[in-house]
């Protein structure tokens, strides 16, 4: 470990480190609460439950957002559900199950420490979001249902049809609402965090833009949290929101705040096919859905073409020539593979020349055998001893609407067909960044007084999350985790009075952001944001995607260099700076994804081996799954940022006391 | 099948909330069947940068119909013609080639445009400042299981939590009110066990804060539901009427 690096994971026993620790760092008292203040960048679930949790104990709260209102951040998409080691399905779950898997899910490249305390708080979670009015899905008996996710073999996940993550928001958003209404919370809606304000290398503050007048603002505080989500949006089409950035964190970590395992993204494996050119988004279709669909192709590639061709459908193939393909690969885990795994057997086989839209680009997902399933169970119950086909089929389409009928409606929507009578078709998109800022054991960035909280961080998921792991994270660090580990600092900083935002520091960062806002108003370009956006997109996703070669990487970085200076020499930002202003505020963000697909390039390059979503051509087994290597590479890659876009490495050795290391085995 | 469609768009433009404004026609050409509304006018605002013109100004976040942040009053109907769908979520497929479309703002005063197609919608986050929570602080709860509640009553709540904010209930009532995003929430806690401490509380705050915002009276249209994306239900307003009377009648203060 280098000495910029100091994990502070607490000494002692896994088990007891977090219960240790909560019982021994040291306090504010309440009444010096009150003259401690925190800004929090971003009212997804970390911000939002941050927010809620810090007003409430007494702290001076000022949360951002760039969105109109706190309530529309992107955890508000999330869709499947939520994990939690409650065992209430008595299926031998436990803290240290959910431990355990999301180690492994993560391909060995997770803190063990973070891990285990993220499973340990899980239970609370539940029991808070109940109490807050979240209505969970329940059993006629009255109690919560559960259901299961990849890459577990427990039903742990708690759901609200196919909008959990909305219902999880609003009930961290109801708290937020309610501090602000109580005034212990001020809430800066359309705004947005442009640069960070460090004093003697201790963060004081932030530089933020009204997004409405187009003022720069300066905001002191005595701690800054980035909960501001992932950077998938680098690869221009994602499942994230239009506006989700790097921003806040690319500020920050050009500040000092190293960046940790960039390369780490997340290919989900069920997304809704590209369409077109004007494509400017991806829609998931959660992975709830492969409790009950089947994913396959063609086993011949002569129907895969015919079906590319329009000439048959794909009801016409009969059962022998289909190929459940992780079903077939993957037996003990089956259509419930971890989402790498999918991803990658699903692009295999579309290279291989069985995909099944017109771009090649699609495998089906199908309802049809569970959709009979649960039809004859319902004539069972039903008392039915002859029921028709088309009863069975009727009943079984009820049964999968109850399940899933959101998001049957919102494919049908955007494609134009209808899943309850033809197989859905999907293939993998950007979902979810792993990597993110470097935090220690506190949450808190290598620079003091910085934390980094949800997506936004690097640490609990490593090369791969799980599926339901990622609104566990947000709502644990913001709930549970932060409010204990910040007055492991904000302790110290009680003698520190609020400093004036006429002081120098304050004054450089707002001509810092007046000077990057000005040139890129100044460049009066040809080309529109968008243009360089789409552009750095496809880089990404053909060189630094689902499959990455020390070739194609090496291209990338010198191919986003030449872009890079061709977007600051040509690109057009149409209107005024001092005004509401969307082609401003997407250059600013594209400006910094410009540079983080570099690094993140870098960051690929670097790592000789295959591990999660990172899959490197050349380290592969003969089946063609990841060869990780542990000997080399078993280390967090924390990136520390130098003028002119160069970068140092810095380690931090993963150690593994309680889980044995092996072969991630899906079989 | 796709199909490539011409249209005419005539949409608000408006500089800031002082500038009067007035439409603006653009013709659009060659648009996919198979694009999403803010899709056509990503491709109109790309031709408009091009062009040296000011891009049109027009809220949008996650496109996939849950945020909440779309608005679009198409052709005098919020988020468009077709039944429980957002702008984001509404296709070109719903459109005819030839098609003159009418794009305006939310219309309502306690909405004020910001610019073109964008308004303030902050009123709606005040209102559930004022009492559409639970008041737990976190760390109090008690375990999940404990507090067991009939599926109706949980799957009926949640119906009604499935609100997102949008704002098409009030562009679409003729009186600007906004019952049933209040009643919307009211309903969601009313439902839960959870939420009966403070259920007299919750209705007269928030339907205090709604008048003061200057949301107008219902007057039973239901326009509000029919062109609600989420298809909340005008039960809801029924619910929070019945609570509202009967939390005055009980009232002590």
């Amino acid at each position: 470990m280098t000495s910029k690096l100091d994990s502070k994971i607490p000494e002692g026993n896994l088990e007891q480190k977090w219960t240790k620790y909560r019982s021994t760092v040291p306090l504010v008292n309440p009444a010096n609460k009150r003259s401690l203040e925190v800004l929090i960048i971003g009212s997804g679930l970390a911000g939002a439950s941050a927010a809620a949790s810090l007003a409430e104990l007494g702290y001076k709260v000022k949360v951002f957002c760039f969105q109109d209102s706190a309530r529309r951040a992107h955890s508000i998409a999330a869709q499947g559900g939520i994990n939690a080691a409650k065992n209430y399905q008595n299926d031998g779950d436990s803290t240290y199950r959910l431990f355990y898997d999301t180690i492994k899910g993560g391909d060995y490249r997770a803190r063990e420490a973070n891990v285990y305390r993220l499973a340990e708080v899980s239970a609370n979670i539940i029991d808070q979001c109940v109490a807050s009015g979240v209505p969970f899905a329940r059993e006629y008996g009255g109690l919560l249902s559960n259901r299961s996710f990849g890459g577990t073999q427990v039903q742990r996940t708690f759901y609200a049809a196919g909008q959990t993550g909305q219902q999880l928001l609003l009930g961290a958003y109801s708290g937020l609402q309610r501090q602000v209404g109580m005034g212990n919370v001020k809430m800066y809606a359309r705004h947005e965090m442009l640069e960070v304000v460090t004093i003697d290398g201790v963060c004081r503050g932030i530089i933020a833009r009204d997004l409405t007048t187009g003022n720069l603002e300066r905001h002191f505080g005595h701690a800054v949290l980035l909960c501001t989500g992932g950077y998938g949006n680098v690869f221009y089409l994602s499942t994230n929101a239009m506006g989700s950035n790097v921003t806040a964190a690319w500020k920050a970590h050009k500040k000092g705040a190293m960046m940790a395992n960039p390369c780490f993204t997340q290919i989900h494996p069920t997304c809704i096919p590209v369409s077109g050119d004007h494509q400017s988004k991806l829609t998931l279709m959660s992975e709830s859905l492969r409790n009950d669909g089947r994913i396959w192709v063609p086993a011949k590639k002569e129907d895969a073409v015919a079906l590319r061709e329009n000439r048959i459908k794909p009801n016409d193939i009969k059962e022998e020539d289909r190929d459940y393909y992780l079903e077939r690969r993957y037996p003990a885990f089956g259509n419930l593979v971890p989402r790498d795994v999918a991803s990658r057997a699903a692009k295999e086989r579309c290279d291989a020349g069985f995909g099944v839209n017109k771009t090649g680009e699609a495998v089906f997902l199908d309802f049809a055998f569970n959709t009979i399933r649960y039809g004859n169970m319902e004539a069972t119950k039903k008392g039915m001893h002859n029921p028709t086909q088309d009863q069975i089929v009727e009943m079984g389409r009820a049964v999968v609407k109850e399940k899933y009928g959101n998001l049957f409606d919102m494919y049908q929507q955007i494609t134009g067909v209808n899943p309850y009578e033809q197989p859905m078709m999907i293939y993998p998109a950007v979902h979810y960044t792993m990597g993110g800022l470097w935090v220690d054991y506190n949450l808190m960035t290598n620079i003091p007084g910085l934390y980094a909280l949800g997506e936004a961080n690097f640490s609990e998921h490593g090369a791969n999350r799980l599926g339901a792991s990622a609104l566990m994270q947000g709502l644990a660090d913001g709930y549970f985790v932060i409010p204990y580990t910040i007055g492991a600092y904000l302790n110290k900083e009680i003698m520190t009075k609020a400093i004036p935002t006429d002081h120098e520091a304050f004054v450089a960062a707002e001509n810092k952001v007046k000077g990057t806002i000005d040139q890129l108003m100044g460049i009066k370009g040809t080309k529109s944001v968008d243009y360089f956006h789409k552009r750095l997109g496809l880089i990404m996703w053909n060189k630094c995607g689902m499959a990455r070669s020390s070739e194609e990487l090496t291209k990338a970085i010198s191919d986003i260099q030449t872009l890079r200076k061709e977007f600051w020499s040509d690109v057009r930002v149409p209107g005024d700076a001092n005004e509401m202003n969307s082609e401003l505020e997407k250059a600013v963000r594209v400006a910094d994804f410009l540079e983080l697909g570099e690094l993140m390039c870098k960051d690929a390059l670097t790592r000789n081996e295959s591990c999660g979503g990172h899959f490197r051509e050349e380290y592969q087994t003969e089946e063609g799954e990841a060869m990780r290597d542990d000997e080399n590479y078993k280390y967090v890659a924390a990136w520390e940022y130098f003028e002119g876009n160069t970068w140092e490495l810095h380690k931090e050795d993963l150690v593994y006391e309680n889980i044995k290391i092996a072969q991630r085995s899906y079989k | 099948m796709e199909k490539n469609l011409n249209l005419s768009l005539k949409v608000w433009r408006q500089k800031n909330a002082k500038d009067k404004g007035q439409f603006e026609t653009y013709k659009v050409n060659d648009i996919s069947t198979d694009m999403s509304f803010l899709e056509m006018f990503d491709v109109l605002n790309e031709r408009l940068i091009v062009d040296g013109k000011e891009p049109i100004a027009f809220d949008h976040d996650c496109r996939e119909g849950i945020c909440g942040m779309c608005s679009m009053f198409i052709n005098g109907r919020p988020h468009g013609p077709k039944q429980g769908v957002t702008t984001c979520q509404l296709h070109m497929r719903s459109f005819n080639d030839g098609d003159t479309i009418v794009v305006e703002p939310w219309r309502a005063s306690p909405f004020p445009v910001i610019k073109d197609l964008v308004v303030d919608r902050s009123a709606f986050d005040r209102i559930i400042s004022a009492g559409g929570f639970i008041s737990i602080n976190t760390g109090n709860a008690q375990d999940a299981n404990s507090l067991p509640i009939p599926k109706d009553d949980a799957d009926e709540s949640f119906a009604a939590a499935s609100c997102i904010g949008c704002g098409a209930c009030v562009a679409a009532c003729k009186n600007a009110s906004a019952m049933l995003f209040v009643s919307a929430k009211v309903s969601q806690l009313a439902l839960l066990p959870q939420g009966q401490p403070e259920r007299k509380q919750r209705v007269m705050e928030m339907v205090a804060q709604m008048d003061s915002e200057g949301f107008g009276s219902c007057t039973n249209t239901g326009a509000c539901s029919a062109e609600c994306p989420k298809e909340i239900s005008l039960t809801h307003i029924a619910r929070m009427n019945r609570d509202y009377i009967s939390a005055e009648l009980s009232s002590t203060k």
